[in-house]
């Protein structure tokens, strides 16, 4: 499946269609091959170059494009990261200059890129070892800081067409792993034990009436004891820790019954092979705490994996800020944002975020505040204006005085309001738990009558009858019942791109009756496109946005980025200058041109601006000319995401209301509304007036899901019952989400919906289920009609149907499409917010 | 049948050790990565490169 083929009118590196008229030609030594853009042929050449061209022979899938960077200002970025004060949280130091660091990868699709990266990185002078999971994705590094510094690994990673960046290994990772070989353990413990006294147990269910004689029966019930024991102290510990939890906060949770059958079960065997007596229930107790530790496995697994790449996103970003040392010297120096005093002079560079509260001393340029008030267009800021932490500088560099600091600011503010919100988050008690408290309850009464009826009748026979009732009810298919489409339904939603980081989730997600949708990042894009090109000279419409991505391929500005096509042909542009606020002017074949305001471009040219070219509200107009005319005008604004209106009609369809807050302007949420077909619209809401519009429907009894992904939105993300983050938004929004949206195809949001109703209905059927057997298998224990065996047929029998019954949701229903047509489009714009 | 007598307590030293040997493949990092050394084997460095470097 190799774009190996040089015919091939696909890329030969990251295999999308060459664009017409491309030419980026890669020499291997077999053939020649075209790439479809600079970027692939700067990465294919740098893997071929350095000997490593056997990737392409391996591969099992193309790489995904990342967006090319300038080589420089990447390390200049990067150089943040040889710190010390920064790599204190990451690097562990090793013997003399030995370091180690961690690092999450992305952009690993198949066993050759780990491959790729493992020898790209060995290569380099100074990398003494480099170790990475395919599973996880992490790798281990360990270099030598006199030889190498990290920002050169880093690079080196990039070169190959890979993003890294380092993690914190001690937050979380190493928490899982210790509770992923834990359970490991006593899992593999358990199903040892229960194989090993299933063999004991059969001879003694299949051995005729007197063929076994009562010294060996003896000799294999000590057996089976001695391989119980470590099942039930070591694998099924945790059962009885979580039931004296319940039993100390005086609640009746899932382990007080499992707990209370696998402890009186065993307690009767001991009896019954130390006094020779009775009959034992070895089998049952190791078989049920090894259907319960696999069911609680698996659903760690999913957890794991869902925590695994929300951190993939969260990760460490370098808290910096570049500080005069003092204001007449103008040297600089760079310190951690913690250390920064009030009345500390800064400079912000252009894309870097506002560290902190304070007033704009010296320049001018456009700040985005998108983040933390939701509007989407980057304000003008000059001296003396205030500037909020968080925000990002976009056009040009600024110098600010610190105002405020830590928790004084905007920013903490935001984030003091979602810890509130947080902490009135309405609480949804488990389904499973509380139905077991009444379980237990009455599981409790029924073996005390049958203790007390049987002491009457029969008193040699009560206790061991007593027992078996309690073994027969032992509530391992209840146990598995809610985890086991809980896992199921969890694996399936990660496959549409949605994961689940609240265990709640799906339970409230079936029942939601109302969703609200921010606009800004959520129901948009987020980031200005390219929506029309009009041409007003004798240039081309291709030609005119073939100077503007030239002119604009060096800047960070989002509408840089949004002028700037990778694809489009490249042409010789020299002596690029920018001029803050007003924009870029170079040289083309001899001829200046420019492109910005129309303003700074008529005063090129002397000549008026066409009178019917204008912008709507929220887009923004950017003009190209030369020194005689006017070339074209490009109208710039932010674009409904393509599946927006069917994602709407879809949870209409499945009967749910649907409101618009946003912190943007009326007329736009307006237009937007209607367009998609919303009723319910607010606009220039705060996050305290969206809080509010949310806790009025709240009153009127809906059940509310939250979609949204700033900053502004966290405390209503937090307040509502279910609240979905789009996966490229704010990590505060991700942070107090229950879903993250990963690859921003709304329309899921719909199939969610549809598997959460199903994984409901699942339960229901499995927890009737467990319900019913046990009512059937009470009367019959009750009467002593119960034979051991029989109580370990009957619990597996049930267990397995369970489980077989929640692997039905991980398959795909018929009744959703699963469309695959936007993923290309949701990776691009990952890759514009990674960098 | 006497011979159980030898062979059952023989079964449970032998279940105690393969549970011992688990533990320790869990503890060497055995289940760390149950996709990545299967395609590892396939790609041998058939082409060393710069067989000078000195790692």
């Amino acid at each position: 499946m190799n774009a190996t083929d040089p015919n091939s009118s696909n890329c030969f590196h990251c295999g999308l269609p060459l664009p017409s008229g491309a030419h980026y030609p890669l020499q291997l030594t077999d053939a020649r091959h075209e790439t479809c853009c600079h970027g692939c042929q700067a990465v294919a050449q740098m893997i071929v170059d350095s000997g490593n061209a056997d990737y392409y022979r391996h591969r099992t899938a193309f790489p995904q494009t990342v967006a090319q960077q300038n080589p420089e200002q990447l390390l200049q970025q990067l150089r943040i990261y040889d710190m010390p004060e920064i790599q204190r949280s990451f690097v562990k130091t090793g013997e003399g200059d030995v370091r180690e660091a961690a690092l999450i990868l992305e952009g690993i699709v198949c066993a050759a890129c780990i491959w790729l990266n493992e020898r790209h990185l060995l290569q380099l002078p100074g990398v003494m070892a480099v170790e990475i999971n395919y599973s996880t994705h992490r790798a281990r590094v360990q270099w030598d800081n006199r030889r190498i510094q990290l920002s050169s690994i880093l690079q080196a990673i990039g070169d190959i067409g890979y993003l890294a960046h380092p993690f914190d290994p001690q937050r979380q990772e190493q928490v899982f792993q210790r509770e992923r070989a834990q359970g490991l353990r006593r899992m593999a413990i358990a199903a040892l034990g229960m194989m090993q006294v299933m063999m004991y147990a059969v001879p003694v269910y299949v051995a005729d009436a007197g063929t076994m004689t009562w010294d060996i029966e003896a000799l294999m019930r000590w057996a089976s004891m001695m391989l119980t024991l470590p099942v039930v102290f070591y694998s099924a510990w945790p059962f009885f820790q979580g039931a004296w939890r319940d039993l100390q906060r005086r609640t009746l949770g899932m382990d007080v019954p499992v707990a209370l059958g696998v402890g009186a079960s065993f307690l009767a065997s001991l009896y019954a092979t130390f006094t020779r007596s009775g009959t034992v229930y070895f089998d049952s107790i190791t078989m049920f705490v090894f259907f319960l530790l696999v069911g609680r496995y698996l659903e760690m697994g999913v957890r794991r994996r869902s925590a695994a790449a929300v951190e993939t996103l969260g990760k460490l970003i370098p808290a910096v800020a570049t500080r005069y040392c003092d204001a007449t010297a103008q040297q600089t120096e760079i310190v951690p944002v913690a250390q920064l005093l009030v009345g500390d002079t800064l400079i912000v560079k252009p894309g870097e975020a506002i560290p902190a509260d304070g007033v704009v001393l010296s320049g001018h340029s456009e700040v985005d505040e998108s983040l933390l008030t939701g509007e989407s267009r980057p304000l003008p800021k000059g001296l003396g204006e205030r500037l909020v932490g968080g925000a990002i500088n976009v056009s040009s560099p600024l110098v600010m005085r610190v105002d405020k600091v830590g928790a004084d600011t905007l920013h903490s503010g935001i984030l003091r309001l979602l810890d509130r919100a947080q902490a009135e988050k309405p609480r949804i008690a488990l389904l499973a738990d509380r139905f077991a408290a009444w379980f237990v309850f009455a599981l409790l009464l029924i073996a005390g009558g049958v203790a007390l009826a049987w002491s009457i009748v029969d008193s040699g026979r009560a206790f061991w009858i007593t027992v078996s009732v309690l073994v027969v009810t032992c509530p391992c298919a209840l146990g598995l019942a809610t985890p086991a489409a809980l896992t199921a339904a969890t694996g399936r939603l990660s496959r549409l791109g949605l994961l689940i980081t609240r265990g709640h989730a799906l339970e409230t997600l079936a029942k939601v009756t109302h969703v609200i949708f921010d606009k800004t990042g959520t129901l948009t894009l987020g980031r200005p496109v390219l929506l029309e090109t009009m041409v007003l000279g004798n240039t081309s419409a291709a030609q005119c946005r073939s100077i503007a991505s030239a002119l604009e391929g060096m800047s960070e500005h989002p509408i840089a980025r949004a002028l700037h096509d990778a694809n489009a042909t490249q042409l010789p542009i020299q002596n690029i200058t920018s001029v803050s606020g007003q924009g870029l002017e170079g040289m083309l074949d001899g001829r200046r041109v420019r492109l910005g305001r129309p303003e700074f471009v008529a005063a090129l040219h002397g000549q008026a601006w066409p009178d019917n070219i204008f912008s709507g509200s929220n887009q923004t107009l950017v003009a190209l000319g030369d020194e005689q005319t006017w070339l074209s005008a490009f109208l710039l604004g932010d674009q409904l995401r393509p599946d927006a209106q069917q994602a709407v009609a879809r949870l209409k369809q499945l009967g749910i209301k649907i409101s618009l807050l946003s912190g943007d302007g009326v007329s736009v949420v307006q237009g937007v509304a209607e367009h998609l077909n919303i009723a319910q619209y607010a606009g220039q809401l705060l996050p305290q007036d969206k809080l509010d519009r949310l806790r009025e429907l709240q009153a009127e009894g809906e059940i509310v899901a939250m979609v949204g992904d700033g900053v502004n939105d966290a405390p209503v993300l937090a307040a509502a019952q279910v609240s979905i983050a789009m996966g490229q938004g704010a990590e505060v929004a991700q942070a107090s989400a229950d879903m993250v949206m990963m690859n921003g195809q709304l329309e899921r949001l719909a199939d969610a919906i549809l598997v959460a109703r199903q994984t409901a209905h699942v339960i229901r059927q499995n927890l009737w289920w467990a319900a019913i057997y046990n009512v059937a298998a009470i009367p019959a224990a009750a009467l002593g009609m119960i034979t051991p065996w029989m109580a370990g047929i009957g619990m597996s029998a049930s267990s397995l149907l369970v489980v077989l019954n929640a692997l039905r949701l991980s398959r795909a229903p018929h009744t959703s499409r699963v469309a695959q047509s936007a993923p290309a489009l949701s990776g691009a714009v990952l890759a514009t917010e990674v960098h | 049948m006497d011979i159980l007598f030898l062979l059952i307590p023989i079964s449970v030293v032998l279940v105690a050790l393969i549970g011992w040997a688990f533990i320790w493949a869990v503890k060497a990092g055995q289940f760390e990565d149950m996709e990545g050394p299967a395609h590892r084997i396939l790609m041998d460095d058939d082409t060393p490169t710069k067989p000078t470097e000195v790692k």
